[in-house]
């Protein structure tokens, strides 16, 4: 198993749901981050104030996969979340040891 | 404000004394009396009439009212909280209705009395206690041409919103306390002394001083005890170079456009009638008030290269502020160039102030009211006179020329401003001493909201 962290444009998180949903994957947790990285900020003035914000709203998704899926699912983001400009985000994968459904005990690969 | 349909004749403001036993209120007992008095009354229409009440100028002066009391509260409570960081959102609408309450009751103990009486040997300067706890006010007694006790309210809500405007100036800084007693001595000791003199037949109006709806009584005065308030207790930990955003420029627009509209009640209000002048200055208020808001957007468009939300509304304040003084006195022509004055002048104030001399004057209250406000005096002199063109005002006091004027003008706004800035410094010396200005840095950084009313404004 999996863990897909993904970090991406926030107008483009209705899309990356669809698409995992079209690759089976029928469940996600989202939050809303503030990060940079080669993007950087941008400027804000307010009535000739101006201040610099380093920090620019992102979605981040958490998506639980079997192995065998990974690939699949990776590319799914990757097509969804794609603009080509800068700023577009990163995905992460890191190894999963368990899971458990807390409602039937279920664990493993039966618990995504 | 009495005032503005007869410049230069100071009677007109204290006559109701006078009036308080005229015919009419005290038969109200005996029917038969009554109608006889009706019939003397049809038959000599004019003795009787010239102290009767108007009930067209008193309904519209019950609108204005309220009008300018929406403009305090919720316009400028909500025009200003949204300016400040979430952390001290609900200390500035804190300050703003706790000033519009104590603003109240000192209208009521003896702001009302100091303002509107005749101060005997003070005159010039200040009015009598003759009508302290509104003594001898009831249904019947009669200012001008509406009851007394609409005069009394309507005065009584720029008397809120004069120290209310202050707040922007110490904002996110300022002890509750220390503020709210700031607030009263203030209102008494400069808001009072300069609303007399200017409308309640004090010195300034004497000498034809011409201010129509406060120009100098409200707008240089809050502008500049403002940025005495800021000067005296210091920067803001961290201004100018941590930032510093509105928490909610939503919220801030939402004030705006109230005080807009309220502004109708302000300016044509001050016409206490509801007759052309009213008519006209509420024109003159919104042509000062679109083009202040244009202004300002492309004059920071041109700059900085983007018209911004924030610099349009704020630009509606400003040719608001400076047109305030001049409504009932010009054209629409004359609205149109003082509201670019206003706009303009404004901006340019509020970069230097901000970022020339980096005082943090939190809300830009000096720039945009101080600054426009002396600036609507001055070019009040200038419009109000006739045979400008398309430009022309609806004329100068008798035998005043545009330069003596302006003289006038000049003297009448530096005059305020040199009172407004040595007592406000007094003041607050006075309460730094009995209980200090400011709160802590830690206390700062944690936020009014928490620190001093142990409330959060977003439990989200």
């Amino acid at each position: 198993m999996k863990l897909i962290t993904a970090i991406i444009k926030p107008f483009r998180l209705d899309d990356v749901r669809n698409a995992l949903n079209e690759e089976g994957v029928h469940g996600m947790t989202v939050i809303e981050v503030k990060g940079f990285g080669r993007q950087r900020g941008h400027t804000e003035l307010y009535r000739g104030a101006e201040y610099v914000v380093d920090f620019l709203p992102k979605s981040k998704i958490e998506v639980a996969v079997d192995d065998e899926r990974v690939e699949q699912v990776i590319e799914a983001i990757i097509k969804a979340a794609k603009t080509g400009k800068v700023g577009d985000g990163k995905i992460f994968v890191t190894n999963l040891e368990q899971s458990i459904r807390i409602r039937t005990g279920e664990t493993g690969d039966d618990a995504l | 404000m009495t005032l503005c349909k007869t410049i230069g004749s100071p009677t007109a403001a204290i006559m109701s004394d006078k009036q308080n036993q005229r015919p009419g209120g005290v038969i109200m007992g005996s029917s038969v009396l009554a109608t006889l008095l009706l019939g003397v009354a049809l038959l000599v229409p004019q003795a009787v009439g010239a102290a009767e009440i108007d009930t067209g100028d008193t309904a519209w002066i019950l609108t204005s009212t309220a009008l300018v009391l929406f403009m305090t509260l919720p316009g400028l409570a909500l025009f200003y909280s949204g300016l400040v960081r979430s952390r001290n959102v609900l200390s500035v609408l804190m300050q703003c209705f706790s000033i519009a309450c104590m603003a109240s009751i000192v209208w009521m103990v003896c702001g009302y009395s100091l303002f509107a009486t005749d101060g005997g040997g003070m005159q010039a300067f200040i009015g009598g206690l003759g009508k302290s706890f509104l003594a001898g006010v009831g249904p019947d007694s009669v200012e001008g041409t509406i009851p007394e006790t609409v005069f009394i309210m309507f005065q009584m809500t720029f008397a809120i919103i004069t120290p209310a405007l202050i707040v922007g100036g110490f904002a996110e800084r300022m002890r509750f306390s220390s503020m709210f007693l700031f607030a009263t001595l203030w209102l008494l000791i400069v808001y009072v002394p300069v609303a007399h003199g200017v409308w309640g037949g004090g010195w300034l109006a004497d000498l034809g001083f011409m201010d129509f709806a406060g120009g100098a009584v409200v707008h240089i005065n809050a502008g500049v005890a403002a940025l005495v308030a800021a000067l005296v207790m210091g920067n803001r930990k961290g201004f100018p170079r941590t930032p510093m955003p509105p928490h909610n420029l939503p919220m801030t627009v939402m004030g705006a456009g109230m005080l807009w509209v309220g502004w109708f009640g302000f300016n044509a209000g001050s016409a206490i009638a509801a007759d052309g002048a009213a008519g006209m200055a509420m024109l003159a208020t919104h042509i000062g008030a679109a083009a202040g808001s244009l202004a300002w957007m492309f004059r920071e468009w041109i700059r900085y290269g983007k018209p911004s939300v924030l610099g349009i509304v704020t630009g509606m304040v400003a040719g608001l502020g400076t047109i305030t003084p001049a409504s009932g006195f010009v054209g629409p022509g004359g609205a149109l160039a003082i509201g670019i004055a206003g706009g303009l002048v404004c901006f340019s104030a509020t970069q230097m102030i901000k970022r020339r001399f980096e005082i943090d004057d939190s809300l830009d209250v000096f720039p945009v009211h101080g600054v426009g406000g002396f600036l609507g005096i001055l070019l009040t002199g200038v419009f109000a006179a006739p045979g400008l063109g398309v430009f022309s005002g609806l004329g100068l006091p008798d035998g005043a020329t545009m330069g003596s004027q302006l003289g006038v003008q000049a003297l009448g706004a530096v005059a305020t401003l040199a009172w407004c800035g040595f007592a406000t410094f007094i003041i607050l010396k006075i309460v730094d001493a009995l209980s200090d200005l400011r709160i802590s840095g830690d206390e700062e950084t944690e936020g009014l909201d928490i620190v001093l009313h142990d409330e959060q404004g977003y439990n989200l």
